[in-house]
């Protein structure tokens, strides 16, 4: 079970509260967690990356682990502590703006 | 006795606004989707209970939010749990998906240079006069897209981007479709209007469309007298009773058409200042129309820091200031292009709202103003909706 944080806004657009737990097939990478997240909560489609490309929007990012995975491609395998469970996989909206 | 509902939309959400026939006691309700930018919401001319919304934010993009309930509650098209489980397939999460036709080309950039184009956001969402499920959005990168699933799907109409897109500009505030104007009298006639492309017609539902800015005069912007295109249009407007008849607030001046916009003629006047953006026409006499004077392009607050909505009952030509109940000094707030609106009670209502929060409505056709509601986030847009 992989748990993931949303931001704010994000959690309020797909309507949940708190982590978002999700079944998601070994090996479990930044694109399958963002596909299985997105066939859960189909109105979060477009928001983290775009429709047609499936690249991250810039001003979104992704941490696990204390690390910024935003840069990874998007095929890597996570963490095992991401993987186990233990620690959540990190969608944040990045400091922008005034 | 009649209903008022407006329909605000702000820098920070959404707000619905309520008050009976007399428009005196409002109510207000929200922010709906607070944080977000709400450039534009409006409801269905056939179901008034339907109001379609275009939420968006710089971090994560384009959000088309419905309501059939009046505002009551919301959601995504198509992304409901029921239509999920609906058999058959479904367009799952792609209300907020708009994909230009094809290779989407360049336009002109700042430099002069071609750029690409590349979909930013939804200003304004225009519903079809007679289908619920039917709506036009105008966006940024200026193109026009049309939903007839009520909104879980945008396909785009290709065919105003060629007539001579790439030859449109941004201006300051990007490169939009801003105005959507349906013809009552003619399905088959729409008009749009792009900043900085002009003013544009179909008469064949969007299949192909041809500029109509003959008479428009941008020196400033464009140095070719008659250019075609690339005139930086603020907003058109027409009354329901004659759609071949009307008036433009441009980057400068006021303008008019009486024949569906082959040849307009500056009805400027007495202004104290040209450049604006809002523009509307009563709702019971089609030669009286309003606009709000703002100093220059530069500058974007009114004269003297009066706010002053100025009439002409003539069409244009001449006009009178009214200010009563409006703020005659210290006032550098702006009316942006979106947010005015006319309700059709007797007498007529008027409504604006400004960058600086403020919601006015006169309920006797602009002789006088009273404030809605005074401290919202930054107004982008305003639309009436009369209930029974």
């Amino acid at each position: 079970m992989i748990r993931v944080v949303l931001p704010f806004h994000l959690r309020k657009l797909a309507g949940v509260d708190g982590e978002v737990e999700l079944e998601v097939a070994a090996p479990a990478t930044i694109r399958s967690v963002l596909d299985t997240m997105e066939e859960r909560y189909p109105a979060l489609c477009g928001t983290i990356r775009d429709h047609d490309t499936l690249k991250r929007r810039p001003f979104v990012r992704f941490f696990a682990c204390k690390e910024d995975l935003s840069l990874e491609p998007p095929d890597t395998v996570l963490p095992e502590p991401v993987v186990k469970g233990e620690e959540p996989f990190l969608i944040v909206g990045a400091m922008a703006g005034g | 006795m009649s209903k008022i509902r407006i329909l605000a939309g702000t820098k920070k959400g959404a707000f619905i606004i309520t008050a009976d026939g007399k428009r005196k006691d409002w109510q207000v309700s929200g922010p709906h989707f607070g944080g977000w930018e709400i450039y534009h919401l409006k409801g269905s001319a056939v179901d008034p209970n339907r109001i379609y919304a275009s939420q968006s934010s710089g971090w994560f993009g384009q959000i088309i939010q419905r309501s059939d309930d009046g505002g009551k509650s919301w959601h995504t098209p198509g992304s409901s749990p029921e239509e999920l489980q609906g058999p058959g397939g479904f367009p799952r999460g792609e209300s907020n998906k708009f994909t230009y036709d094809g290779d989407a080309g360049t336009h002109k950039w700042y430099d002069g240079s071609q750029h690409p184009w590349e979909f930013k956001r939804v200003w304004h969402i225009e519903p079809s006069l007679t289908d619920p499920d039917t709506a036009y959005a105008g966006v940024e990168d200026a193109a026009i897209f049309k939903t007839t699933d009520g909104g879980k799907t945008w396909k785009e109409l290709p065919g105003l981007r060629q007539a001579k897109g790439h030859l449109w500009q941004p201006g300051a505030g990007g490169m939009a479709v801003h105005t959507i104007l349906l013809d009552p009298k003619n399905a088959n006639r729409i008009y749009v209007a792009i900043s900085a492309g002009g003013a544009f017609r179909t008469d064949n539902g969007g299949q192909t469309w041809k500029p109509i800015n003959k008479g428009l005069k941008s020196p400033f912007e464009l140095p070719d007298p008659d250019a075609e295109v690339g005139h930086c249009v603020h907003r058109i407007t027409l009354h329901p009773s004659r759609p071949d008849v009307l008036f433009m607030q441009k980057h400068w001046d006021v303008l008019r058409t009486e024949n569906a916009g082959e040849q307009w003629t500056e009805v400027s006047g007495n202004l104290p200042s040209d450049f604006g953006f809002p523009i509307d026409v009563h709702a019971h006499e089609p030669e009286t129309i309003f606009v709000v004077p703002i100093k220059s392009d530069s500058e974007h607050y009114p004269p003297d820091g009066k706010l002053r909505v100025y009439r002409s009952k003539t069409g244009g030509n001449d006009w009178e200031a009214l200010t009563q109940g409006l703020p005659q000094k210290d006032c550098y707030v702006n009316v942006l292009r979106d947010a005015m609106a006319v309700d059709r009670l007797e007498p007529c209502g008027i409504y604006f709202g400004t960058t600086g929060g403020q919601i006015y409505c006169s309920a006797d056709g602009g002789d006088s103003w009273n404030t809605v509601v005074r401290d919202l986030p930054p107004v982008y847009s305003v639309e009436v909706q009369m209930l029974k």
